[in-house]
């Protein structure tokens, strides 16, 4: 009698399934960011290749997108959700410059970024970001991202198909002592600018040899206190 | 102006085909303190301003809004709509570099102003904008100067002034109206300022804390230079120049004077 009120299972009744999608609205466009802050700089690196599935779209794509005087962005992923996502935070900024007559700080555009990643939370821009600059003081700043927004500010971060090659070799150089250690370190590497842009040419060349997805070229930024710098560096093209 | 049967609100006719409300909204316009806008033929729009201070506590009242790197404006009448208008105007620019990656064309922005005020002088739940607006800047049509009013109407001008006493300006403009076109910035701004002059209450002077001078061109986005930073521009001008004509010596004292 108690089976006619347990509910049947039946197609109807239970959960759609549904069909293997013959569409995304996503694709990987491959690629690897890195970005290292200093005491008084930030260098912020992204490979030049754009790529979908195992064919090369480009050699030489930016990655790399200057915000504001102070916050440069790079980001992997999709590049059409990351051209959306850089337009957005440009509009952003255009208002905040209109309201207080004065560029953000980079702490000031982490958290626009982070909330703008989040306002997407159920269609998310496919996009790992990560953002390096100056702070208020002029000290170096990194903050690293998910898709959604979480981020954290830290000394050094990778993301991309090469994060994994790369980070461990970032944390083999520069990773501080134990957070247990006090008195608590700094967040920025005591590494010389020349010193931080040879580790990430390394590094990219590393990561290169074995990532299919980060190859052609390195595109380097660095922003200190007299500006932005560029440099650009070939990588293997195979 | 006298009150009559046809005038209050904005959405009667009067017989003569006038609607009052706005005129009167016009007349708001009158009220503020002057604004003087100019340009040559190829490189730079400039605007200029007298800033009034309520008191001598509080800060002069700002005049000049940039909205975009390529355009600012200049108000005269109620600042409260000015603003609203301003952060209108400063989203159809941002949008525009969104959406079509280039700066708004001049005349579009106007345009779009233009039907948005409209839309107040036809509602009986709204007011038309109390402020006119002199527009400046630069686009790949070259260097522009446009009024608007707060009947909707806008208008392309080679040099304009609006406010209280802005007569005086606009005759020492059509006086000198044919030398803009070959102006140097410098001669621009000193025209302005010799222009803005006329419109100086009694006992005045232009000084650095009540000029406002606003420069946009070509290579030079739009910017705005008050208190120490117009300092450089006043040097353009004599000591005696910087008086109004109401409060400064008559015509023969001047030219009895003699300048080093």
């Amino acid at each position: 009698m108690s089976m006619m009120f347990a509910p049947r299972l039946t197609e109807a009744a239970a959960p759609t399934t549904h069909a293997a999608p013959t569409w995304s609205p996503y694709d990987n466009n491959g690629g690897t960011c890195v970005a290292i802050a200093g005491e008084d700089y930030c260098v912020i690196a992204a490979d030049t290749r754009m790529s979908t599935g195992f064919s090369i779209l480009t050699r030489n794509y930016s990655k790399i997108h200057q915000i504001t005087d102070k916050s440069v962005l790079a980001s992997s992923g999709f590049q059409a959700d990351i051209r959306a996502l850089q337009k957005n935070l440009d509009a952003r900024h255009q208002i905040y410059q209109h309201q207080h007559s004065k560029q953000m700080s980079c702490p000031a555009m982490a958290q626009l970024l982070s909330n703008t990643l989040y306002y997407k939370r159920f269609f998310p821009y496919y996009a790992f970001n990560v953002l390096g600059g100056l702070d208020s003081e002029g000290k170096g700043c990194v903050y690293t991202y998910d898709a959604v927004g979480s981020y954290e500010r830290s000394g050094y971060s990778s993301q991309g198909t090469g994060m994994q090659l790369i980070m461990p070799v970032l944390d083999n150089q520069l990773k501080s002592a134990s957070p247990l250690v006090l008195p608590l370190r700094q967040s920025t590497t005591p590494l010389s600018e020349v010193e931080a842009v040879d580790l990430v040419k390394d590094t990219f060349a590393s990561a290169a040899e074995r990532d299919i997805y980060t190859g052609d070229g390195v595109e380097i930024v660095i922003v200190n206190r007299d500006g932005i710098r560029h440099e650009l560096m070939d990588l293997k093209r195979d | 102006m006298f009150r009559n049967q046809y005038d209050n609100d904005v959405t009667t006719w009067s017989p003569q085909g006038r609607l009052h409300q706005v005129e009167y909204a016009m007349e708001a316009v009158k009220q503020g303190s002057a604004t003087v806008g100019l340009k040559n033929s190829d490189t730079y729009a400039i605007l200029l301003a007298l800033k009034r201070s309520t008191s001598e506590l509080s800060a002069h009242q700002k005049k000049i809004i940039p909205l975009d790197s390529h355009v600012g404006m200049s108000i005269a009448g109620l600042t409260a709509d000015a603003r609203i208008l301003s952060r209108y105007m400063r989203n159809e620019c941002t949008n525009e570099h969104y959406a079509h990656d280039q700066p708004l064309p001049i005349n579009r922005l106007v345009t779009r102003m233009g039907l948005k005020m409209q839309t107040s002088t036809q509602r009986y739940d709204r007011r038309p904008y109390g402020v006119g607006l002199l527009i400046a800047g630069f686009d790949s049509k070259g260097p522009h100067v446009y009024q608007t009013c707060p009947s909707a109407n806008y208008f392309d001008c080679k040099a304009m002034s609006i406010g209280a006493r802005s007569q005086s300006a606009r005759t020492y403009l059509e006086k000198n109206l044919d030398k803009f076109a070959n102006c140097t910035l410098n001669e621009l701004v000193r025209h302005g300022l010799l222009a803005l002059r006329e419109c100086l209450p009694n006992d005045m002077e232009l000084n650095s804390k009540n000029v406002s001078l606003a420069i946009v061109g070509k290579d030079h986005p739009f910017t705005v230079y008050d208190d120490q930073k117009v300092e450089q521009f006043l040097a353009l001008i004599t000591e005696a120049e910087r008086k109004g004509k109401s409060s400064g010596p008559s015509e023969q004292d001047r030219v009895m004077e003699t300048e080093p």
